[in-house]
């Protein structure tokens, strides 16, 4: 402050003298700005493809150039693995952190090349074609880091998933040289196939100190609930075989069995029942006399009959899936492709990511003693249900089975749902197929509840400056019971509300709210004032119901409070002609809508319609000065999925659908934009949530021959 | 100098815009990234490089990872194939056992093959179970699955106390090790449940009981995962020896607040204990105590010598405590913490969930209470001890629905599976059920939606969509037909009989499927050409017993979702029978008829009234002319006991009643009543014309105290009031009859 001033006292004489190389020093400055403007624009916006190509020219590398890594006889084996381990014993959650995205992050050592003392490989393969895609599938994903200090789950390149092709020791020696191996804390392993002859262990026989295992195959004893996690035994088939789509239904054949290696004592059980309950089962074997290869793989045989295999899968209600010498089955993943039912047969096994996995809607588990049985135990299922295991399980395979990538990224979204719970995936999420997740409707107002009397209802009157209605309309208010408070939108910013003094006395508080626009969404808004949960929409000219009437109105919301009660009812209709829809005011036996110039709702839905409206509805309302209540009746229809309630007779409402903005008569116009609002509305929810019933409701005893003043609410339906 | 001074100033000036602006695209640089990943977009080129990622090998890796053998089979070895998986079975069982167990090596399914029953060892003699046990014992036999015959039984449970396993317990039972092995049918514990509360004692608090188990399930509270059996043991909620037997006090929500904060986010009271095991955690809550929202209370006053390991902060805790009322926090609190105890569960769980406060959990290695069948991410906080100081910013950051939907749960599942003791019971035994029927069984959706996996019977069906609960979960609507069930008394004389009417009316609908009519008399059911000649489907089933419950028999005949109750003398018309049931199809789940009747609490006589006077309200529609879905047959004849089924029978009377509390028991919702008819029947028209049981004196009484019965099995008064009544649209409008759909309704 103090140099500013000074500067400025003194600076103008000076001036005069410096002016040249004043001139001289401003341009190269300026110059150098500019460039440097320029300079850092061009980086900024330059393709970064120069550095980029530079980098993934580097990635474009040969497996055989991965580093050698020998390890000595004497290097250190891990501890076996602990059955205990547990989430909150055996994993480091502080690596984890907490973050806004709810999000793991997972590292992959690079990959080495690991031999032993003479140099022998420590694996007969090296890794695995499918071993490459999940660790590929995995990098391309959010979860991925390079950035080995930031991360919380760390996968070791070595390929464990066949333990047959790798020596244990070796292994696991090579586990435990891994730079943050740290006693295995928060590393990643997985594994398809683990034990070996003779006894097939159910997990991994590689020790592993505290590593998770993400395996295939694992029996209840050696699984390690909320610490591991099963996955299928990946078909290879799968990315062979493009089966085509079939649609859920009745199939050729009811049972099917086609594994090759079933032990004979379930071979000899299998034929009985063929032979019981013949034509409906079929029982596939190997081809004996086709040449080995590939096309074994592919082929079934049945008495000299050849079969393609997978396809004859998809011919079949039911699919055996036999457990073998392990107890996972690569079968699994095809029957479940082929969109047919498994018939799981294998004690004690751990079903492929059962934990967030329903494997009731998609297959049938019968214990090994029951083979007997599986006959009359299919035939008990009902044929819909039959459909619906169906198109289950094969999205099950589409979802979570299909390639290694969704194998992959099903088990890292399982680990990070146990370190974020409280931002786990849903049982609907992970459960429900698209076609479901569309067409169900789970209600956010869900439990039935019949809310209390006592707190009453807060009025909302949208007024633009109908003052005499306005205050009719308030004193007629007023004399209902349970009315708990009166809130004035006032929409007219030209125009300040009545004085105080000029406004009906009522006994309850009256509040009176301005806007900061004229616009129609203002009903809606989830005003602080409002502090019940029944909120009355009522526009200004609404005089002709009576206290009864609203009281009633009242009491049926409270039966029904998720839904709009309403009095004027309003239907939507096809037009068949014009093959669209088609607003109708007129006297029907239908209601699908109620006006908003009178109805009850819960205030919860103030903030749907402020804050959730999907698409650009609210602004079109708004600039229509038309049609909330239609957006209001859609809304609360698509998430509720829940017919609105006209109550009371109809009266003749003078112009209902003329909301609350003065001058606006009823014309032709107005109600031709109602039924473009229709149709406006249905292609932004992307479908017709409106439901059309054809009751309304009325008090137990009305237009009975009773005494009217016993009754609750005897003053219905005068005009 | 001065021109000095001044080219600085202005080099400096342009220096730290240029730094301006980088940072500024800088920033917005992360924006974008930031906005990219939020909405999973794929960052392309023109952002900065991906980080090094796994290799696009040039050369990648061709063989599949399955070897060439097992492509083809699953370990092909011949010396395998010489197991028999037989044996294989076998020898698991031998290994298997004890702290192992698993339902397929320690539970012996041959004895569950006829049915799923329960026997309870005779008490000893002299020897009184604490409160909580009798409890137990009680809702065991008044369940369906009792038996006093051991011989039928699949599952024994001990008559002895097992519920206080704390040595240092006044209700600890002495030499229990010798009482149990003198068990006959004892077999090492095979097919026994055993109930426990507390095990272990001071100071290290394990999971000892005393004695050895053996074979046996064990359902305990306090479950540690390191010591339970994955589907083979039971974690229960610990309940306090005041949990009611029945019925239990309703969840305190009643009705859904937005915006859904309350005045708290997040509360607790409870002691603490200042050292040993399980201290820690409650110790170190004054960490995020803020005293505003967040108020998390401690005291250490607990024991006789509890001032001798006080600390530093017990006084400052001990004053704070006592400024808040539990009760008041517990209403006004979003979350609650529920930390551990000495032990891994503790009481402020239920209480938690009875009063719509969400759990935060913060109990490591807890096996939460049902976890076998109960989804408690939706209705809990699933927390880390070790993560304390994250609890304010996870709770903080669960959104506005997320709370509604979380505080609704905790309201269902209490009420489904904690409210009582009986319904504690229920579910360990339908959990242990479900695992015998394994192809039978409920699924999670039964066990996690409404009304819960008690009301909804998995011998029912296997497929969902045939329940009457689940059509919307599923997206799914009620078939659009229904089965007239008639239910016939007198034998057929005339042609002007009432029932001839009715079922001529009743073929008109054209939603009608079929007519069944249930031949309840004495006399054999007449030939089918006495009958009226109609074109829908029509057949006549003669009732094995011959009882009032059997016209709720749930008959294989009976294939749509909607069932049309009918006594022979009502009278409807088809009208009325369309109107209603097109209002049933948007209440699947409710009963939806015509004559309807109320129930009323006597304060004078101090029980339960019930009125067929016209009323302003009504809570039962009779079941002589009403619509309900077909799966409530299902539930009337496999869920109620005996007890109430005879009943019914020995009176053939109060079946209708028994229904409307079946339903609003599951449903929590009154039925719905149509149209403006009250008399439905041509006896109740011509008074005194017939002998009819309604004219019977008696019968008004009968049904006065059936209610108090069912009420007392209940536990509850589950009927619910409704002021209103469904009509058609236009009903009684002036307007032109011909614009009206339902005409006959009209002239009424």
């Amino acid at each position: 402050m103090c140099a500013s001033v000074k500067y400025g006292s003194r600076g103008p004489a000076l001036i005069p003298r410096m002016k040249t190389k004043h001139r001289i020093y401003y341009i190269t400055l300026f110059s150098v700005v500019l460039l440097g403007l320029i300079a850092t624009g061009m980086f900024q916006f330059w393709p970064h493809s120069i550095e980029s190509s530079a980098e993934w020219s580097l990635d474009r590398r040969s497996v055989h150039d991965a580093p050698l890594v020998r390890i000595p006889m004497s290097s250190p084996i891990p501890e076996r693995g602990d059955l205990s381990c547990r989430m909150h014993t055996c994993f480091d959650v502080y690596r984890c952190g907490y973050n806004p995205k709810n999000k793991i992050k997972v590292y992959i050592y690079p990959l080495q090349r690991f031999v032993d003392e003479v140099g022998v490989p420590i694996s007969s393969t090296g890794l695995s074609r499918e071993y490459n895609d999940l660790l590929s599938a995995i990098s391309d994903s959010d979860f991925y880091t390079d950035d080995v200090t930031r991360a919380c789950l760390f996968i070791p390149s070595i390929d464990v998933l066949n333990q047959n092709s790798l020596r244990v020791r070796e292994t696991a020696q090579a586990l435990a040289v891994l730079p943050r191996w740290d006693k295995g804390m928060n590393h990643l392993l997985f594994n398809m196939l683990p034990g070996g002859p003779p006894d097939y262990n159910t997990a991994l026989d590689v020790p592993r100190d505290r590593a998770l295992l993400a395996g295939g195959g694992f029996s209840t004893w050696t699984y390690r609930q909320g610490y591991d996690v099963s996955i299928p035994v990946y078909s290879p088939l799968s990315a062979e075989v493009d089966l085509p789509e079939r649609q859920p239904g009745p199939r050729r054949y009811f049972i099917l069995s086609s594994q090759t290696a079933i032990h004979r004592e379930y071979r000899v059980e299998l034929e009985r029942l063929k032979e019981e309950n013949g034509e409906a089962l079929l029982l596939l074997d190997k081809c004996s006399n086709l040449s080995q290869g590939l096309a074994s793989v592919r082929k079934r045989c049945c008495k000299g009959q050849v079969y393609d295999y997978p396809q004859i899968l998809q011919e079949s209600s039911f699919c055996v899936v036999l457990r073998g010498a392990r107890l996972g089955q690569a079968t699994l993943s095809d029957v479940l492709q082929a969109g047919c039912v498994p018939v799981i047969m294998a004690d004690s096994y751990i079903l492929p990511f059962s934990e967030v996995l329903d494997w009731k809607r998609a297959s049938v588990v019968i214990p090994e003693e029951k083979l007997p049985e599986m006959y009359t135990i299919l035939k008990s299922i009902p044929h819909r249900q039959v459909e619906e295991m169906q198109r289950q399980a094969h999205w099950f395979w589409e979802a979570y089975f299909s390639s290694m990538k969704a194998i992959g990224m099903t088990t890292l979204q399982i680990i990070n749902d146990r370190i974020y719970p409280y931002a786990a995936r849903t049982y609907e999420e992970w459960n429900n197929p698209s076609v479901v997740k569309w067409s169900s409707v789970n209600s956010p107002l869900f439990l039935p509840l019949i809310p209390p009397r006592s707190p009453g209802f807060t009025a909302v009157v949208l007024t633009y400056d109908r003052i005499e209605s306005l205050f009719r309309v308030i004193t007629e208010i007023s004399k209902v019971p349970s009315l708990a408070k009166l809130l004035v939108v006032w929409n007219n910013q030209n125009k300040s509300p009545p004085e105080e003094s000029l406004w009906p006395k009522v006994t309850v508080p009256l509040k009176v709210v301005r806007t900061k626009e004229n616009k129609l969404s203002n009903r809606f808004f989830p005003f602080d004032e409002i502090e019940t949960e029944a909120v009355l929409a009522i526009d200004d000219d609404i005089i002709m119901l009576t206290s009864d009437e609203l009281q009633f109105g009242y009491e049926v919301w409270r039966e029904f409070p998720d839904r709009l009660v309403g009095y004027p009812g309003r239907l939507h209709l096809w037009d068949h002609e014009m093959g669209k829809w088609k607003y109708e005011s007129e006297w029907t036996n239908e209601v699908s809508m109620v006006l908003t110039g009178a109805a009850f709702y819960h205030k919860y839905f103030n903030y749907l319609y402020t804050y959730k409206m999907p698409g650009d509805i609210k602004n079109w309302v708004d600039a229509h000065m038309n049609c909330e209540d239609i957006a209001m009746n859609f809304l609360v229809a698509n998430i509720t999925g829940k017919a609105p309630i006209k109550v009371t007779p109809r009266k003749k409402f003078k112009c209902p659908e003329c909301t609350a903005i003065d001058g606006l008569s009823l014309d032709q116009t107005h109600m031709v934009e109602r039924s473009e609002c229709i149709n406006k509305f249905a292609s932004v929810f992307g479908t017709m949530p409106l439901k059309v019933v054809e009751h309304r409701a009325d008090p137990v005893l009305y237009k009975d021959d009773f005494p009217e003043k016993l009754k609750s609410f005897p003053n219905i339906g005068s005009l | 100098m001065q021109a000095k001074k001044r080219y600085l100033l202005v080099s400096v000036g342009a220096c730290s815009l240029l730094l301006a602006y980088l940072c500024g695209l800088q920033i917005g640089e992360f924006h974008n990234q930031n906005h990219a990943e939020l909405y999973g977009v794929s960052q392309d080129a023109g952002v900065p490089p991906r980080p090094p990622r796994w290799p696009e090998w040039v050369d990648p890796p061709p063989q599949t990872y399955l070897g060439e053998a097992e492509q083809e089979e699953d370990g092909p070895l011949l010396l395998h194939q010489h197991t028999s998986p037989r044996e294989r079975r076998e020898i698991q069982k031998n290994i298997y056992k004890s702290r192992r167990c698993r339902m397929e090596t320690c539970f012996d399914f041959q004895r569950c093959e006829r049915g799923f029953k329960i026997y309870v060892y005779p008490s000893q003699k002299g020897e009184v179970p604490s409160e909580s046990y009798q409890k137990i014992l009680a809702a065991i036999e008044e369940s369906r699955f009792y038996t006093t015959d051991p011989n039928e039984a699949c599952l024994f449970v001990l008559s002895i106390d097992t519920l206080d396993r704390d040595q240092l317990s006044a209700q600890y039972v002495h030499n229990i090790r010798a009482r149990i092995q003198s068990l006959p049918l004892w077999y090492e514990g095979r097919n026994h449940l055993i109930f426990n509360l507390y095990s272990g004692t001071w100071p290290d608090y394990t999971e000892e009981l005393g004695f050895d188990i053996g074979q046996a399930m064990l359902a305990k509270a306090s479950t540690d995962m390191d010591n339970f059996r994955p589907r083979f043991d039971v974690s229960i909620p610990l309940f306090s020896k005041d949990h009611p037997q029945k019925g239990g006090s309703k969840g305190y929500l009643n009705l859904n607040n937005v915006p859904p904060l309350r005045k708290y986010l997040l509360v607790f009271k409870g002691k603490r204990y200042l050292t040993g095991i399980g201290s820690e955690t409650r110790n170190a809550l004054y960490h995020i105590h803020n005293g505003d929202d967040i108020i998390l209370l401690t005291t250490c006053k607990h024991g006789k010598d509890w001032e001798k390991h006080k600390d530093a902060r017990c006084d400052r805790d001990n004053e704070e405590y006592t400024k808040f009322d539990y009760q008041e926090l517990l209403h006004n609190s979003s979350f609650c913490l529920v930390p551990r105890g000495r032990r891994l569960g503790s009481f402020r769980f239920l209480e938690a969930l009875q009063a719509a406060c969400i759990p935060v959990l913060l109990s490591n290695g807890w096996e939460l209470p049902f976890s076998e069948v109960i989804d408690w991410s939706k209705a809990a906080i699933i927390g880390d001890e070790r993560l304390l100081l994250q609890v304010p910013s996870i709770t903080r950051s669960v959104g506005s629905d997320r709370i509604l939907a979380l505080r609704q749960q905790t309201q269902f599942l209490w009420d489904a599976y904690f409210s009582s003791v009986t319904k504690i019971v229920l579910t360990t035994l339908e959990i242990i059920h479900d695992r015998i029927q394994t192809h039978m069984s409920r699924s999670r959706l039964m066990w996690n939606s409404l009304p819960g996996g008690l009301y909804a019977l998995p011998e029912f069906s296997s497929d969902l969509t045939l329940f009457p609960f689940y059509y919307s979960a599923l997206g799914k609507s009620p078939s659009q037909e229904f089965t007239a069930v008639i239910q016939a008394v007198t034998p057929l004389q005339s042609q002007q009989q009432p029932i001839f009417k009715l079922i001529h009316a009743v073929a008109k609908s054209k939603f009608c499927a079929q007519i069944l009519v249930l031949w309840n008399c004495e006399k054999p059911p007449p030939p089918r050409n006495k009958w009226p000649s109609i074109t829908t489907p029509f057949s006549i089933i003669e009732g094995k017993r011959k009882t009032m419950s059997g016209r709720f028999f749930p008959h294989q005949a009976i294939i749509t979702d909607a069932v049309l109750s009918l006594d022979e003398d009502s009278v409807l018309s088809t009208n009325e029978v369309d109107f209603a049931f097109i209002v049933w199809q948007s209440f699947p789940d409710r009963i939806v008829g015509y004559p309807a009747r109320s129930h009323y609490w006597d304060s004078g006589k101090g029980r339960w009234g019930y009125t067929s006077k016209w009323t302003n309200e009504y809570s039962m529609v009779l079941t002589g002319a009403a619509f309900y879905h077909r799966y409530y047959h299902h539930l009337y004849t496999y869920y109620l006991p005996t007890s109430l089924l005879s009943m019914v029978d020995q009176l053939a009377n109060c079946e209708d009643i028994l229904m409307n509390f079946l339903i609003s028991a599951v449903t929590k919702l009154p039925p719905i009543k149509v149209t403006q008819k009250k008399q439905y029947k041509e006896t109740m028209m011509q008074q005194g014309s017939k002998a009819s049981r309604w004219a019977d004196p008696d019968h008004f009484a009968q049904r006065q105290s059936c209610m108090n019965s069912f009420t007392s099995w209940f536990g509850f008064m589950p009927l619910l009031h409704s002021q209103l009544r469904l009509d058609p649209v236009l009903f009684k409008d002036q307007v032109s009859i011909l614009r009206k759909k339902y005409r006959d309704i009209e002239r009424l």
